[in-house]
């Protein structure tokens, strides 16, 4: 099969959707996986401590 | 900073050296009286006068075992210092050139200072210089604060910094003697291509082994855009650079990529330069100097992200709408300009959650003029992006295209936002670095922002005028169906605009020397007693130090 632009064109606007699609389904679930909330919330608040030195 | 080397570590560091200057040594023989010649013996040069502050302190007291409980400050701090540097050099680069335009005679007829020449000096030292340091040092502070580990090396972090420095150095000088490889933010030919590689993947190691040295169970999302920053800028700068040097002794090359293909690569390079230097690495200084200054959190963790992996996936595509109504295919042009509109969304995400974090802490942002910065920079952050998503839509390109308004709309993005947000960091980072308990003068903070405000305003003002005026022009016909206006008519018509421009550049300009010399009296003041200092703590405006700043 010879891969011309038609190929190219067709599989961007077949396949590459559908990897988008999958694809943020994917980061909508890992982003509102309820057990993900507390780590979340956690790595917001954490950043805000007061520390001068690296956790040993 | 070589103190806090042991002696094996300053023996790496000079052999480190020594490499680079048996590097400039063939450079300068192989390349004799070409360009590539010169850069050899800067090179040397480069590599001698470090490798001559290593030896001096060569048989200094060893460093205290104690330093690996502490942060890794030294790079940091090396780092603010280039940063502000390069951003005096390249906005006085900007502010040249832009007077050039109104005033061609300041090229002194030398050939050095064309405009040609010296338009990318101003670009490589504000993008790379001013930004990269910025990036680097930030990257280097955040990464080590939010995984709570020590960056994973003594002499890298300085390779790192310092190589990059080179790099930059080898790209402007060679500018000045007409090097070029006439690629859009991508100039620099290819043996400091060659080095730039090498010194990002250090880079990248580097990164990766502090992130996984972290006692944080989790990756705070700021260290997430500056792992995209440097992971995707090293693809980029790999494949828009292949290209083939004419010999080993000459410094002029050719790129493998040919016709369209050149040019979507070029561009494809070029607006993920945006993207990825301009955009992810800033967007973390946003993630984290925000909360921190605001001292609240940021509004949506989760929002951040989503707007995190939307920016990284359309950014990708998006760099075609750079070649509308070219001989790329019309299929590839309205992928480019769906994706841009698409960038909308995640964008504006960034920068709504920036602006919900603020909201009720409106008092600060109008007291302290640090988080004012970092308030602006998220607002101009969303007005740029909207105007490039409008932009990239083929029939409003048609009017901008090859006009001032893409000049305009680069410049909200580079001052407005990549620059307030770059400042408000440093003012941030600043105090806390050399353990201050605030910046030198306040009031010279406050003049800065006012300084930065008004010259941005008048830049981007004066562009936008200007650009949708020559867009105008050139498409006027008479009823003849004749063009209306010459082009030589049209140029006349920007006299003003860019006088205006200029003004409003070295408005900026002043602001960023100011903050060079706060910068410089807060590291030279005498530090805040241990038990008095708050670290991190932000500066209301309401210090009571306000008023007695005598010194200005």
């Amino acid at each position: 099969m010879d891969i011309d632009h038609d190929t190219l064109v067709g599989f961007a606007k077949s396949w590459g959707l559908f990897y988008f699609i999958a694809f943020s389904v994917c980061v909508m679930i890992y982003a509102f996986w309820p057990s993900n909330r507390k780590k979340f919330d956690d790595a917001k608040r954490n950043i805000l401590d007061r520390d001068d030195r690296p956790w040993q | 900073m070589v103190q806090q080397l042991t002696s094996g570590e300053r023996q790496n560091a000079l052999i480190i050296l020594l490499c680079v200057f048996v590097a400039g040594l063939a450079m300068a023989a192989a390349g004799g009286s070409d360009p590539l010649g010169m850069h050899g013996v800067i090179v040397m040069l480069f590599g001698a006068s470090l490798g001559a502050l290593v030896m001096r302190s060569y048989y200094d007291r060893q460093p205290d075992p104690d330093r690996l409980s502490h942060y890794y400050d030294d790079p940091i701090k090396a780092g603010v210092a280039l940063t502000l540097a390069w951003a005096i050099f390249g906005m006085f680069m900007g502010v040249w050139t832009a007077a050039q335009l109104a005033w061609p005679d300041l090229s002194f007829d030398a050939g050095w200072s064309t405009f040609g020449r010296l338009r990318p000096t101003h670009t490589t030292g504000v993008i790379f210089g001013f930004g990269g340091n910025a990036l680097i040092a930030t990257s280097f502070h955040v990464v080590q604060r939010t995984s709570r580990a020590r960056l994973a090396g003594q002499v890298s972090p300085w390779f790192v910094l310092l190589g990059f420095n080179l790099f930059c150095i080898l790209a402007v000088t060679g500018y000045f003697m007409g090097v070029t490889q006439s690629k859009e933010y991508a100039e620099a030919e290819w043996y400091a291509d060659l080095w730039l590689v090498v010194v990002w993947v250090t880079y990248f190691v580097l990164f990766l082994r502090t992130i996984a040295r972290r006692k944080e169970p989790h990756i705070y999302v700021a260290n997430w855009y500056y792992m995209a920053f440097i992971v995707v800028v090293a693809i980029l700068h790999i494949v828009n650079n292949l290209a083939l040097p004419i010999s080993f002794g000459q410094a002029k090359s050719y790129t493998i990529w040919a016709g369209v293909q050149d040019s979507m690569v070029q561009w494809w390079y070029g607006h993920n330069a945006v993207a990825f230097f301009l955009t992810a690495g800033f967007l973390a200084m946003l993630y984290y100097y925000l909360p921190v200054r605001a001292q609240r959190p940021i509004f949506s963790y989760r929002l951040s992200i989503l707007s995190f992996w939307g920016i990284t996936f359309f950014y990708m595509w998006a760099g075609s709408h750079h070649l509308h109504y070219t001989a790329l295919p019309h299929w590839v042009q309205n992928l480019g300009m769906t994706f841009s509109v698409m960038l909308l969304v995640p964008s504006w995400a960034s920068a709504g959650n920036a602006l919900l974090t603020l909201n009720g802490a409106w008092h600060r942002v109008r007291d302290d003029a640090t988080l004012r910065f970092i308030f602006v920079a998220a607002v101009f952050y969303g007005l740029s992006t909207f105007e490039g998503s409008f932009m990239a839509i083929r029939p409003v390109n048609a009017l901008s295209h090859y006009t001032d308004w893409t000049v305009g709309h680069v410049h909200a993005g580079a001052l407005g936002w990549v620059a307030f947000i770059t400042f408000g960091s440093i003012y941030t980072l600043v105090p806390s670095l050399w353990k201050r308990e605030r910046m030198y003068s306040p009031a010279l903070v406050e003049v800065h922002f006012w300084l930065a405000v008004a010259g941005t305003l008048i830049y981007v003002f004066s562009m936008w005028n200007s650009g949708i005026l020559q867009g105008l022009m050139w498409r006027t016909y008479t009823q003849e169906g004749t063009l209306a206006y010459s082009f030589l008519d049209s140029l006349v018509a920007m006299y003003p605009y860019y006088i205006a421009r200029a003004c409003g550049g070295l408005l900026f300009l002043l602001g960023a020397i100011v903050a060079a010399y706060n910068i410089w009296m807060t590291v030279r003041a005498v530090p805040a007693s241990a038990a008095e200092r708050q670290s991190d703590v932000p500066d209301t405006g309401l210090a009571p130090g306000a008023a007695a700043t005598p010194a200005e």
